[in-house]
């Protein structure tokens, strides 16, 4: 099958979907199959390997090859394939337990060595398969099954997580933003390097609208700036409000009263000092006068991936040394002979 | 040459050099080692290292020992106690007094028995100075002085002027033992290529330790030990942990499969990514993972993606791997899983030896789990193992651990080393789509009950594998309960059956049947071997048996083993094969253990089979 004819329904499988109804899963993987067939790389050098989790379960959906391993090891599987197999295009799928609580570790590590990889963290902030126990994303004082009286946990912030662990590509989206997310996931693929694309993904059952604030027609130009390299940051009903600095400070303004869009923070994907700016803009909702929450690419930087140095390394000796030779490697530096 | 001297034939000699960590008794010991292997001699070596890398200086816990067992007969363990005592500083000598064999040599550096040194070691008295060494062969040497003087007009500091003191005892010992000089001065010539002052140093001091023994009057005795009569071929000297790589390293070869090693540092496995490390240009990558889990499963990663995958460790990091050896076990894939024992539980004595993790590669996964087993039985022997294991890892797609131990891992003997055109093929059956378009069946099995290896990359064989249970055939998600049963039967089918293809057990010395067969695993088979001889050259009627293959164990070792009255098991640990031998044969097997964290000698061996031998 030549790659151009491909399309989103080649890679669907045969095995029913099993997410319940109205999980925003469903539309990841949709936005997913939509921009397989874009990519021009045949179904059998694409692999998705996935930890444990409700979201988890996505390579069992998806026709390529594919892992969906355990819990949290998704990330580090997936270092040993990429590493061994540079030419293979891999997928992590991860939730937010199995990325950042029980593979926390691995997940720092893939970003700091910078594999070639796409990893898609589905942060619904709840523990879905496990029903329903917060997640280190879960809000302050979360009242699930395992707190009845409130977490006392304070969460992480992916994006600061990622960018702390050195990613070369920092972006988040979300399941209600069909062309955005696919925009996201183009945009994750085509970056040389780990990609960590943070997706808010809603879980109807034990977090259900988590998100809503920014998703929501009535809410979301309110709430969601959404980025643009080389643009102002600008937001707002009809984009009348921006983001200032005040020093190092983001700051909203409303354009046309004391500032104008030439005052405005201008968005740069490549500059790592603004990309920690926009990351910690990550107030919680419920607080009077929060900022916005920015989503889109906070950062895209270039650095050797951890494969092609690898791989460099092993050209290297061979030019130097040639291919080795196992008889001589078994006999050592000193033999002796016994007639 | 001093003309009073006398040169006294030994068949075998038993040397222990000791001293502090800082003292290079290490490489002393392994450079007379090189020197007595590319003689001829036969041997067996122990380096007993201690815990802490930087103990305090002088004291007890400080001390570095190197034993070394060689001779012109042949060799099968280290040697109990030593003919051969060389002593740096106090501390090392009350370590290793009761090592040294009534009426045996002691060589000492006094100037590590000053009173600071005393003090350090926590003796009341100079041992050189009292009577308590009366009835050995003292020699009281200040080899600090000697260095020194030997290079006094070098423009070196002190403290690196009295590194070089090792390099005076090993010149001291070559000439005892009638050595030639240079297999140690290439070493040195190549060591030290770019520090040629420090090269200067280390040789002159060499040279002034073999010109000592030659000028000096005290000693009088020199020895000879002939060459061993092995057989005919080609030798080198091999540490167990060398060997190991070398085995994957063939396996990779002889397979055309690359390598993919996954490895957490960890004592005493680390020397296996270091060595491993080493060879790029023989198809092999190693990663230093984060963790021991991110290292078994980036080689999971690896085998997924038509590679053998392989990782290494030591018993803590066994215990961390231990979930994704079941999601190996349920995705079938080829990889090897090495573990060099140490004692345990918990952080334990990382330096020590043991037998310590039978019964968790075999038992130690939550599930119906089943995991082939194999055991190296020598430092050599390493070589085999790995290859052996990569072989059944590739062959049946599974999982397989390999059991190396901290003893045979860095000890040393001479090794027959193959030619890579005596090394068997490892075939390898990558699957390939149907030509009738049919779906690809992921757990479709071959006549071994192994599942295609289908890697990403093959066109038409898409196809998604986990931890989940697997419906049989199509590989799909599937909790049907009749499905669960036949599946844990299938696996457990799958991993018994590579009986079918593994030789049956033999009996290493002794007859095939008779009263008490002796039966081991893993490191204790040169001491096993050693007791069991001088048993039977006794006229004992026992014999020996040493166990590689434990999952599946060999098909005939049940009828094997009723051929005797009495099965007697020794082990490094609390009693870990004997119960599997006991829960799957019946059988009343009689242990004998030893959990000190080194290893048997021969002498208790040869007292238990004995009692053993003679109670009713
Ligand atoms: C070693 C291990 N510990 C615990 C679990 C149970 N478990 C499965 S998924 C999960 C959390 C999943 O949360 P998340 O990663 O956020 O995925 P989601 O279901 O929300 O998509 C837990 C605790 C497990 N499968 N394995
Ligand atoms: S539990 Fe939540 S995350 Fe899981 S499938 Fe249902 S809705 Fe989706
Ligand atoms: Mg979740």
């Amino acid at each position: 099958m030549s790659t151009a004819t491909l399309t989103a329904k080649d890679f669907a499988t045969d095995q029913d979907v099993r997410w319940c109804p109205g999980c925003g899963d469903y539309s990841i993987l949709k936005q997913v199959h939509t921009i397989l067939p874009q990519l021009g790389i045949a179904r059998e050098n694409i692999v998705f390997i996935s930890g444990i989790g409700c979201s988890s379960r996505f390579p069992y959906y998806t026709e390529t090859f594919g892992m969906h391993s355990i819990h949290g090891r998704a990330t580090a599987i997936a270092s040993g394939l990429k590493a061994s197999r540079p030419e293979l295009s891999v997928w992590i799928v991860t939730g937010d337990g199995d990325g950042l609580s029980i593979g926390g570790n691995h997940t720092i590590h893939l970003l700091r060595r910078n594999f070639d990889v796409n990893v898609l963290l589905f942060n619904n902030q709840i523990y879905g398969l496990t029903k329903g126990q917060y997640s280190p994303t879960s809000e302050e004082n979360k009242v699930t099954k395992s707190t009845p009286y409130g977490s006392v946990d304070h969460p992480f912030n992916p994006i600061s997580l990622a960018l702390g662990a050195e990613a070369t590509f920092v972006a988040r989206s979300m399941d209600r933003d069909p062309a955005h997310l696919q925009s996201m996931l183009l945009a994750s693929y085509k970056h040389k390097g780990s990609s960590f694309l943070e997706i808010y993904q809603n879980c109807n059952i034990f977090n259900d609208g988590a998100f809503e604030i920014f998703t929501e027609k009535a809410s979301k130009k309110q709430e969601t700036l959404m980025m643009i390299h080389g643009q102002p940051l600008r937001f707002g009903e009809n984009n009348e409000k921006g983001i200032r600095l005040d020093g190092m400070k983001p700051q909203v303004v409303t354009i046309g009263e004391q500032y104008s869009t030439d005052d405005l923070m201008v968005h740069d994907e490549t500059d790592l000092n603004k990309a920690w700016i926009v990351a910690r803009m990550f107030d919680d909702v419920h607080h009077e006068n929060h900022l916005p929450r920015p989503f889109g690419i906070f950062y895209r930087g270039e650095r050797a991936c951890y494969e092609d140095v690898m791989q460099k390394q092993i050209d290297d000796v061979l030019t130097k040394k040639g291919v080795g030779n196992l008889d001589k490697l078994l006999a050592g530096n000193e033999v002796w002979e016994i007639h | 040459m001093s003309t009073s001297e006398t040169l006294v034939p030994l068949e075998q000699v038993v040397i222990k050099f000791a001293g502090d960590s800082g003292d290079g008794m290490q490489l002393t010991g392994t450079q007379f080692t090189n020197t007595a292997a590319l003689f001829g001699n036969d041997l067996g070596t122990f380096p007993d290292f201690p815990a802490e890398i930087r103990a305090p200086q002088g004291t007890t816990a400080g001390v570095s020992g190197y034993q070394l067992h060689f001779g012109s007969t042949e060799i099968y363990t280290p040697g109990d106690m030593c003919d051969v005592l060389v002593v740096m500083n106090a501390a090392a000598l009350k370590m290793n007094l009761k090592q040294l064999k009534r009426g045996g040599i002691i060589i000492a550096n006094i100037a590590g028995f000053d009173a600071k040194n005393l003090r350090l070691a926590n003796v009341e008295s100079n041992q050189l100075e009292d009577n308590s060494l009366d009835g050995y062969e003292v020699y009281k040497v200040d080899v600090t002085k000697l260095t020194r003087d030997a290079i006094a007009d070098l423009t070196l500091g002190t403290k690196e002027k009295d590194r070089c003191k090792n390099m005076f005892v090993l010149g001291f010992l070559y000439w005892m033992f009638d050595r030639d000089m240079q297999t140690s001065i290439n070493f040195l010539n190549e060591k030290f290529s770019k520090k040629t002052e420090i090269l200067e140093a280390n040789l002159r001091v060499l040279k002034a330790g073999y010109a000592y023994g030659e000028t000096t009057e005290t000693f009088s005795t020199r020895f000879k030990v002939e060459k061993a009569k092995m057989p005919a071929g080609k030798y080198r000297n091999i540490m167990g942990n060398q060997a190991l790589a070398l085995g994957i390293v063939a396996a990779s070869h002889q397979s055309g499969l690359p390598v993919f090693l996954g490895s957490y540092p960890i004592t005493p496995a680390s020397d296996v990514l270091h060595e491993l490390a080493k060879y790029k240009n023989f198809n092999i990558r190693t990663f230093q993972a984060e963790d021991e889990i991110a290292g078994i499963c980036s080689a999971i990663g690896a085998s997924f993606g038509g590679q053998i995958g392989l990782t290494t460790t030591s018993g803590p990091g066994m215990a961390l791997k231990t979930e994704a050896m079941g999601l190996a076990v349920m995705l079938e894939v080829p990889l090897v899983i090495c573990n060099i024992q140490r004692a345990g539980p918990s952080t334990g004595m990382p330096t020590k030896t043991e037998q310590a993790d039978l019964l968790q590669a075999y038992y130690g996964r939550n599930g119906e789990c089943p995991i082939p087993v194999i055991a190296a039985q020598s430092p050599s022997d390493c070589f085999r193992a790995a290859f052996e294991a990569c072989k059944i890892a590739v062959q049946h797609m599974t999982p397989v651990i390999l059991l190396s131990d901290g003893y045979i891992a860095n000890g040393a003997e001479p090794w027959r080393y193959p030619v890579t055109n005596q090394l068997e093929k490892i075939e390898k059956k990558f699957a390939a789509p149907s030509e009738h378009g049919e779906k690809f069946m992921p757990y479709a099995r071959d006549e071994k009950l192994s599942r295609p290896w289908a890697v990403p990359g093959t066109k038409g064989l898409e196809h998604r594998i986990g931890g989940l249970e697997k419906q049989n055939i199509t590989g799909n998600i599937s909790y049907d309960a009749a499905n669960h049963e036949q599946m844990v039967k299938l696996r457990e089918e799958k991993v018994e059956k590579i009986a079918d293809y593994l030789p049956e057990q033999k009996i290493d010395s002794g007859k095939d049947s008779g009263k008490v067969l002796v039966l081991g695993w893993g490191g204790t088979y040169g001491a096993l071997k050693a007791a069991v001889k001088e048993c039977i050259a006794e006229g004992m009627d026992v014999s020996h048996t040493h166990i590689r293959y434990i999952k599946p164990f060999p098909k005939n070792l049940e009828a094997l083993m009723k051929r005797f009255d009495k099965v007697l098991i020794p082990e490094i640990n609390n009693g870990q094969l004997i119960r599997i031998i006991r829960d799957r044969y019946l059988i009343p097997a009689i242990p004998f253990n030893k959990i000190q964290g080194v290893p048997f000698m021969k002498g208790e061996l040869v007292e238990k089979i004995k009692e053993v031998y003679n109670t009713k």
